[in-house]
Order: C-alpha cells, then sequence, then structure tokens
C-alpha cells in the first residue's frame, strides 16, 4: 500500500470545496474571554469636551432582552475622516492585558456586549458623516447584522420602505445622550443593511 | 415533547433539499433553534453608495497583539492537555488579493470539550493550563498561524443528545467593515458533522466543505504538533476600495 501523496489530498479537497467565500457561522454564547475587551465602548479620549453616549437594548421577536449579543462599531471622526486608527486592543507586552486606547488617536473602532438585560453603551466623539455603522452578532445569529445608528435625520433614512427609516434614527434624550435599540425581529424591526 | 435527532435531521433534510444557492447560511435556520426569535423578517435593505462608511474598516496594528497570542499552549504557567496543533492559512478577499495586517482572532472549547465560561455547564473538566483564546496579524500574504490544542467535542441543548463537532471560532477583519466574518472552523472526517445543525445551516455542499480544515502533513512538526491548513476568502462587497498598503 502507498500512502496518498500529500498533493493529490489538497487537490481532492479544493475540487469539493470551489473557490466562494467562507460561510458565516454564529459568535455563539462562549466568545466571552476573546472578543469583547475593556473600554471596548470607551471611543472617545477622557475629558472629551464634545463626547457623546449612545445607548440601548437590543431585543429578539419576543421583545425579550438579548444577553448574548455582540455589537462592534464603525465610525467617522468629528471630521468626516473614516482612516482610523491601530489601538483599539493596545495590549501591555509585559502582561499582555489591554490597556485601553492611548486617548489621542481615534480609532474609530468599538466592540461591546450586551449586558444581562441587553444593554449596551457606547461612549464616542460625533460622527462628521452622522452616522455609526453597527455590525450585530448572537448566538442564534447565523450571520451577522450590519445596521447604522444615525444621530440626526438624514436624507437616507428617506429612501427606506415606508416608515421604517425611523427605526434607524437614535433618540435624543438630553444633551449628548441618545438611545437606540435594536430589535431583531417584530414590529419594531429595526432595518438591516446589505452590502452586496 | 422533546425534540430528538431525528427531528432535526428530518428538518435539516427539508432545508437542504428546498435550499437555494448561496454561500452563506439562511439566518430563520429553524433546525438551530436559537435562531427562531432572533432571525429578522424583512429582507436586509441593499446600499449601493460607493462611498459607504462600511467600504472602509477599522485597522489594527502592533499595539494590538503581542507576540504570545498566537499561542494558545503557552499562556499558562503549565501545558494544556491535548493534542498539540498548529493551524496556518491565508486570508483573501472575494479577488484572492491578500488581506494584509488585519486582526484574526480564535477562541475554542479544551481538549475536553469544554469553555472558560460561567455559563458552559458541560461536567467535562476545565483546564487550568488553557483559557482558549489567541489572536494574531495577518502577514504580508494574507498569511496567520495559530498554535493550540484539539477542541474536544461537547454538548449543548438544541434537542436531546445533541453535540457539536469539533470547532474553532475565527473572527477576521478584511479592509472594509463590510467584509467581517464570524465563522468556525472544523477538523476533517467528523462523524459529527451531519447531525450538526450549526455546520449544515450551510446548504450548499461545497461552500460547507470550506469550513473544513484540511490536515497537511508538511505542515505537522517532527516531535511537536500536527498541521492543518485553512484558507478563508472574505466575501463582499461587490465593490471595495483598492487601498494600498494596507
Amino acid at each position: 500500500m502507498t500512502p496518498p501523496a500529500p498533493a493529490s489530498n489538497r487537490d481532492r479537497s479544493a475540487e469539493g470545496r470551489g473557490t466562494g467565500p467562507t460561510p458565516s457561522q454564529t459568535v455563539g454564547p462562549f466568545y466571552g474571554y476573546a472578543l469583547p475587551f475593556p473600554g471596548g465602548g470607551d471611543l472617545a479620549p477622557a475629558g472629551a469636551p464634545d463626547a457623546i453616549t449612545v445607548h440601548g437594548r437590543v431585543r429578539d421577536g419576543a421583545g425579550d432582552a438579548v444577553p448574548d449579543a455582540l455589537l462592534e462599531f464603525w465610525q467617522a471622526d468629528p471630521a468626516g475622516n473614516l482612516a482610523g486608527a491601530p489601538g483599539s486592543l493596545r495590549r501591555d507586552p509585559v502582561t499582555g492585558a489591554v490597556m485601553g486606547r492611548n486617548g489621542v488617536d481615534f480609532t474609530g473602532f468599538g466592540r461591546v456586549a450586551t449586558d444581562a438585560d441587553g444593554h449596551w453603551a457606547l461612549r464616542t466623539l460625533p460622527p462628521g458623516n452622522g452616522h455609526i455603522s453597527v455590525c450585530v452578532f448572537a448566538r442564534g445569529l447565523l450571520h451577522h447584522l450590519f445596521t447604522r445608528v444615525y444621530l440626526a435625520h438624514d436624507p437616507f433614512l428617506d429612501t427606506l420602505p415606508a416608515d421604517r427609516g425611523r427605526t434607524l434614527l437614535a433618540e435624543r434624550e438630553r444633551e449628548g445622550v441618545y438611545r437606540f435599540d435594536i430589535h431583531l425581529q417584530g414590529e419594531k424591526e429595526t432595518v438591516f443593511l446589505d452590502f452586496g | 415533547m422533546s425534540l430528538t435527532q431525528a427531528d432535526i435531521d428530518r428538518e435539516i433534510a427539508e432545508r437542504r433539499a428546498a435550499a437555494v444557492p448561496g454561500d452563506h447560511p439562511a439566518r430563520d435556520y429553524a433546525p438551530y433553534r436559537s435562531t427562531l426569535l432572533r432571525h429578522p423578517k424583512q429582507p436586509p435593505v441593499a446600499v449601493t453608495d460607493p462611498e459607504a462608511a462600511e467600504l472602509t474598516g477599522p485597522v489594527f496594528g502592533v499595539t494590538d497583539v503581542t507576540a504570545l497570542d498566537n499561542d494558545l499552549t503557552r499562556q499558562h504557567a503549565g501545558e494544556p492537555l491535548g493534542e498539540r496543533i498548529t493551524v496556518r492559512g491565508r486570508v483573501t478577499d472575494r479577488h484572492g488579493r491578500p488581506v494584509r495586517g488585519q486582526l484574526v482572532e480564535i477562541w475554542q472549547a479544551n481538549a475536553s470539550g469544554r469553555y472558560p465560561h460561567q455559563r458552559d455547564d458541560h461536567p467535562a473538566p476545565l483546564d487550568p493550563n488553557f483559557t482558549g483564546v489567541g489572536r494574531c496579524l495577518t502577514g504580508d500574504d494574507g498569511e496567520y498561524a495559530f498554535t493550540t490544542i484539539k477542541p474536544g467535542a461537547y454538548p449543548w441543548r438544541n434537542h436531546v443528545n445533541a453535540w457539536r463537532p469539533a470547532h474553532i471560532h475565527f473572527s477576521l477583519f478584511g479592509t472594509a467593515f463590510a467584509q467581517r466574518l464570524v465563522t468556525q472552523m472544523y477538523f476533517p472526517g467528523d462523524p459529527l458533522f451531519p447531525y450538526d445543525p450549526i455546520l449544515q445551516s450551510v446548504t450548499d455542499d461545497r461552500a460547507r466543505q470550506r469550513l473544513v480544515a484540511a490536515y497537511e502533513h508538511g505542515l505537522s512538526v517532527p516531535e511537536w504538533s500536527l498541521g492543518y491548513r485553512w484558507d478563508i476568502v472574505l466575501d463582499g462587497p461587490a465593490a471595495t476600495w483598492t487601498e494600498e498598503g494596507r
């Protein structure tokens, strides 16, 4: 018996799998040690006078809180610049622990897990283009969802199907504090976006 | 009445027979019961704006990872139990271009099939020398590599006698936020594949095969570890910005 050559092994598997994109799979319930990091929602440098808080709940089709969703945020800086900066997960090279952003660069990226009550909060600078992009992951969600938080009315919202544009408009609760709930399903279902 | 594997098998077969071609799982995939209340019922709204913010994305750098982060066997005082493996591959976009300098994060159960998470009550031992979390940045050719141990299969409560095949969770970034991917890598030849509604949610046979790593003997290190290769192709967006030097 001659063992199969390693190359033929690879060729065979390549035939069966095609060349398309790698499929999505759910984030599951056990990402807690891997993905969230301390200060994940603190994009604004400490003491920034124009910092805003955006917060809300994630709810399922029964209206119940989703306690194991993971939200990611990507946004422009106050000047509308979308270059971002490294350092969202800045680590201490001695211990490997997350040290937090350096307080100078605006990384534009945030990551927040919902708490036991489905609540999340982001402390950031106002995006120059008026909105914050959101990516939603959760157990039970086989493929993530994209949406946007608009802090003020935007013509884009008028292009959305009847009346649904308001699901992307954050409610201004008070100076510098905005509320944005995400409904995965149901009457108040949030508009989710597809970038092709 | 409790849900049996036979019930789930029937549902999986029905969904496969009715499947429309596609690379990703449908979000409304009932054999995985947690989807029921968590999938939107409205279709997503297509955004074709060539200047959409989501065509750019977060960047990461040398401050975001440490040199040890891609070796999950060296994060504690002692060595973890289990079969030491290396997993290597390349991350490319839909056009085959390497995704350079981007963040790859992984997490997994230990060799006994247990996560260090308070809500994992599978009565299998925790390993004090294994957390099961790693990260790295892709290289100039989109390459990544992790040293870890082979995770165990574990039970879950989707239905009676539900078991997840061994898998490693992967999180990936492209140059565009719209390329974001969270997925799971499986090991070749796992007998649990046909029973698992999460893997079977990818109804296209070839797409599902792309979630399975290949054992590659040339990647095994003598007297040390077994080698697997798993290449990853990030989907979307249809129009990507070309970024030099990223």
